[in-house]
């Protein structure tokens, strides 16, 4: 009652204010009617790191980096196939060596040519030590990568040997090992080409980037907003069908949900987790929930001597089957997870690997069984299980607390599980990289492109980057690399999916959920849809 | 008079280095900043060790402390993470805080002051009692409570607002952001105000003025109102640099990208360079209100002098 008396009192104060500095409401995003001239403006978050190709790995980077690049391919938006963008046909006959060609009449916006050597330098550019890119590994694979970034000492190198321009429109790649997707990984924004003037003059380059893409970047105030336009001379076939996006970057994303209420904002790619519930009556169709690459997982420390024992994979697959992921996913996230049962993500699709029902019985919820298979185990190492979460962002701490409410009921202790919060994501980070973590910890997984191998290789093959929790299982191994030689890619998927089912046996990480992407949109415009790496599909976005 | 003030700046000097040293320190028990820079995937180390020498963090911490504050004194605060320099952060967070913390001063003063005037004046009256309860309603509803239910109603109900400042930030735009960040300190301002004056209403110097037969209107502004105002002055002097780092809430609130947003940034990146570079700016802000309001005092009663 006093509040409400309170905002009254309040408002009418401000009001009359307002009338006196001759404020108000008003637009000034333009309209332009259904001729495709229209101004979408959208939510941004601040990109964490500058916003160049091989120095992105974040989506708020990424949004733009797909507006003003296209590489060799890019990933369809609806079925996640990797289609030829620049790339006119790669070859290769032995999955190893690649002949790379170009199509005719790509250009930058400032007027230059693509050509391969815009491809060839801006790798090697990538892959240097010295520029300190941070998704440099993307170009691991490629012969000469441990001259130009050895992981000690300074390079003895300049550029990456497996690299050469043959003519204006090819070059050709090595490769250190078989590697028959490995075409498919190049939608990648790291792997964009570059224009001359990024190399001449970076600051300027940086303030202002100029890719080939549908958009060009007309003002970049940095922190909180860049307007892109549409830029008419673009060589692709995607034109963008609306006259530019605003980028909005915001301090919270339940502001940029009440700006899109209020009518100041057209889209908000992340619906913040407290309006979910409210989503759907405030936008009816205009919300939109599709699953994105993004897997959530529980790690182990393997490091540790009292998880990798023998008979620890039954109090694995116990505590997996203690989770009750359908109530969590209901009524926490409100449906914008869905229950996993494997390793990868529906995003892939059938033929790209991703199996339902794939990890079986211990993904199922069942109390009793559980309960049994963890006292088969040996019990929960110290009789207690501790999450680590970082509490900084995310809302972790909902979920965790659910999960370990989850297993504490299903094994009748109440001390079984625990939530451990780090404050910082830097610090949780840090942690779990250094191997300094006990008990398990929350993971998660955003793919990097579309492909099985990208769920699977890079977090649990032997000493992989991702690998934090130090998991080594040589039949594993032993099929990612049979899997990766595979030159037919029904049989290589097929070769992933055994390898994944031997995480299934040995429950190396528990997969919790898949992670829908959410958002919301205005009645403004229309044809929004969200990408696989749930990143608007703004080049279709129409404005009415 | 001179040297009190050169006292009291060469006091800011170990407040200074202390406070800076020990944002320093604390930001860096936090951990590896690094790490975090790679989002869910472990940084390759030979990436990460560059990173590391590039920002100085290989180094003890003592010796990164001393090269930060070298560096300081000839302006040069260092870099963030993204890239951008924490000067050029700063010279478009710290207008804009600024515009916005002089929004809520300039309400402070003209709502805080006058309502306790009016109140002070009326003691036991029921304009007093309503105010009064008023106050007590603003001081006990937490400002971001305050902050978004004005956004709704007036920004997504009514129409009256945008809910959210666009990046110029003109002041028009700042009027309610400015209005909730000054909320508490105002109810307090009229608060302090309405005892000071009941107070001082029945001082011998006021009753001498009365006689002499001076108008209300100059006793009030002239004789009562200028005594009653020394504890409010130090009150909203202290409050300047609370405000600013304060606005945090305000500003996420009304997506201003303010200090208290490019704090909190630092804060959950873990940049070392900006947390300290911002804070050490507000320190000086803090050290140099607090000296503009005790020479305050000498103006407003000139029976305080300072030897």
């Amino acid at each position: 009652m006093r509040g409400a008396t309170h905002a009254k009192w309040a408002a009418c104060a401000v009001t009359v204010a307002l009338a006196a500095t001759a404020c108000g409401g008003g637009g000034d995003s333009g309209g332009g009617g259904g001729d495709g001239s229209g101004i979408v403006g959208s939510s941004w978050g601040d990109p964490q790191n500058p916003l160049e190709p091989a120095n992105t790995n974040e989506v708020q980077g990424g949004k733009v980096l797909d507006m003003i690049f296209r590489g060799l391919v890019r990933y369809d938006p609806k079925s996640g196939e990797a289609k030829n963008m620049v790339a006119d046909k790669i070859d290769t006959k032995d999955s190893q060596n690649f002949i790379v060609k170009l199509k005719d009449g790509w250009k930058f916006s400032n007027g230059e040519k693509v050509t391969a050597k815009s491809f060839v330098d801006a790798w090697n550019y990538g892959a240097h030590l010295k520029n300190n890119q941070k998704n440099a590994y993307f170009f691991g694979y490629i012969e000469g990568y441990d001259k130009v970034h050895p992981e000690k000492g300074d390079a003895s190198a300049d550029k990456l040997s497996g690299l050469k321009v043959v003519d204006d429109k090819t070059f050709t790649v090595k490769l250190t090992q078989k590697f028959s997707t490995w075409p498919k990984t190049l939608g990648y924004p790291a792997f964009a080409p570059l224009p001359k003037t990024f190399y001449d003059d970076h600051d300027a380059w940086l303030a202002k980037p100029v890719g080939n893409g549908p958009y060009t970047v007309d003002s970049y105030d940095k922190g909180s907003k860049m307007s892109l336009r549409k830029w008419d001379d673009y060589s692709g076939e995607d034109k963008a069908k609306n006259g530019g996006v605003d980028l909005k970057v915001y301090t919270d994303n339940n502001t940029a949900y009440t700006d899109l209420m209020a009518g100041n904002l057209d889209l908000v790619d992340d619906v913040p987790a407290s309006q979910l519930k409210n989503a759907k009556s405030d936008l009816g169709d205009r919300y939109i929930n599709t699953p994105a690459g993004i897997i959530q997982t529980l790690a182990f420390p393997f490091y540790d001597s009292k998880w990798s024992k023998a008979g620890m994979e039954k109090v694995r697959q116990g505590l997996s089957m203690a989770i009750n992921r359908d109530q969590i996913t209901e009524t926490i996230f409100q449906k914008t997870r869905t229950p996993a049962t494997d390793w990868t993500s529906p995003v892939l699709g059938e033929a790209g690997g991703y199996k339902s029902g794939l990890c079986g019985d211990p993904c199922k919820y069942d109390a009793d069984k559980a309960k049994k298979l963890i006292a088969d185990g040996g019990g929960i190492p110290g009789g207690t299980l501790k999450i680590t979460y970082n509490a900084d962002t995310g809302s972790h701490k909902e979920w965790v607390d659910a999960v370990c409410n989850s297993i504490n009921k299903a094994l009748g202790n109440d001390k079984s599980c625990v939530g451990s919060p780090v404050g910082t994501f830097a610090d949780f980070r840090s942690k779990a990289s250094q191997q300094k973590l006990d008990g398990a910890w929350r993971a998660g997984w955003q793919m990097d492109y579309p492909l099985i191998q990208n769920f699977l290789q890079p977090l649990y093959y032997t000493d992989a980057p991702s690998n934090d929790g130090k998991w080594s299982n040589k039949e594993f191994d032993k099929l990612v690399d049979k899997a990766n030689a595979e030159t037919d890619t029904g049989k290589a998927v097929s070769t992933f999916q055994d390898a994944e089912k031997v995480l299934a046996d040995q429950m190396a990480v528990i997969p919790l959920w898949y992670q829908n992407g959410s958002a919301g949109y205005s009645d403004k415009v229309s044809d929004v849809a969200l990408n696989q790496f749930s990143v608007p599909v703004y080049n279709e976005i129409k404005v009415s | 008079m001179g040297r009190y003030v050169i006292r009291r700046l060469l006091q800011m000097i170990p407040v200074f280095f202390g406070a800076t040293l020990l944002i320093f320190l604390m930001v860096n028990v936090m951990g590896d900043p690094v790490a975090g820079l790679c989002g869910d995937r472990k940084c390759d180390p030979a990436t990460a060790a560059q990173l590391k020498k590039e920002f100085g963090l290989d180094k003890p911490v003592w010796q990164q402390y001393a090269t930060y504050m070298g560096n300081v004194f000839t302006g040069d605060f260092g870099t963030a993470f993204n890239g951008q320099k924490v000067t050029e952060l700063m010279s478009t967070a710290f207008p804009l805080t600024i515009r916005l913390t002089l929004v809520a001063i300039v309400f402070e003063i003209v709502i805080g002051i006058s309502l306790g005037v009016v109140t002070g004046l009326r003691r036991g009256r029921p304009i007093d009692t309503v105010v009064l309860l008023l106050t007590l309603v603003v001081i006990a509803i937490p400002t971001f409570v305050t902050g978004l239910l004005l956004q709704l109603l007036l920004g997504v109900e009514w129409g009256v607002i945008k809910p959210s400042v666009s990046s110029e930030a003109p002041v028009n735009e700042l009027i309610v952001p400015g209005l909730v960040l000054a909320s508490v300190s105002l109810a307090y301002v009229t608060r302090l105000t309405r005892t000071s004056i009941a107070e001082n209403r029945r001082a011998d110097y006021v009753r001498t003025a009365i006689a002499k037969g001076l108008p209300r209107r100059r006793v009030i502004t002239r004789h009562l109102l200028r005594n009653s105002l020394i504890p409010v002055v130090t009150f909203i002097g202290t409050d300047i640099g609370a405000l600013m780092g304060g606005a945090i809430v305000t500003e996420r609130i009304f997506n201003i990208h303010g200090v208290g947003f490019q704090l909190y940034q630092g804060i959950l990146r873990q940049s070392t360079q900006t947390v300290v570079g911002f804070v050490t700016v507000l320190v000086l802000v803090f050290l140099v209100a607090n000296l503009i309001v005790d020479l305050l005092y000498a103006v407003l009663d000139p029976r305080i002098r300072y030897a």
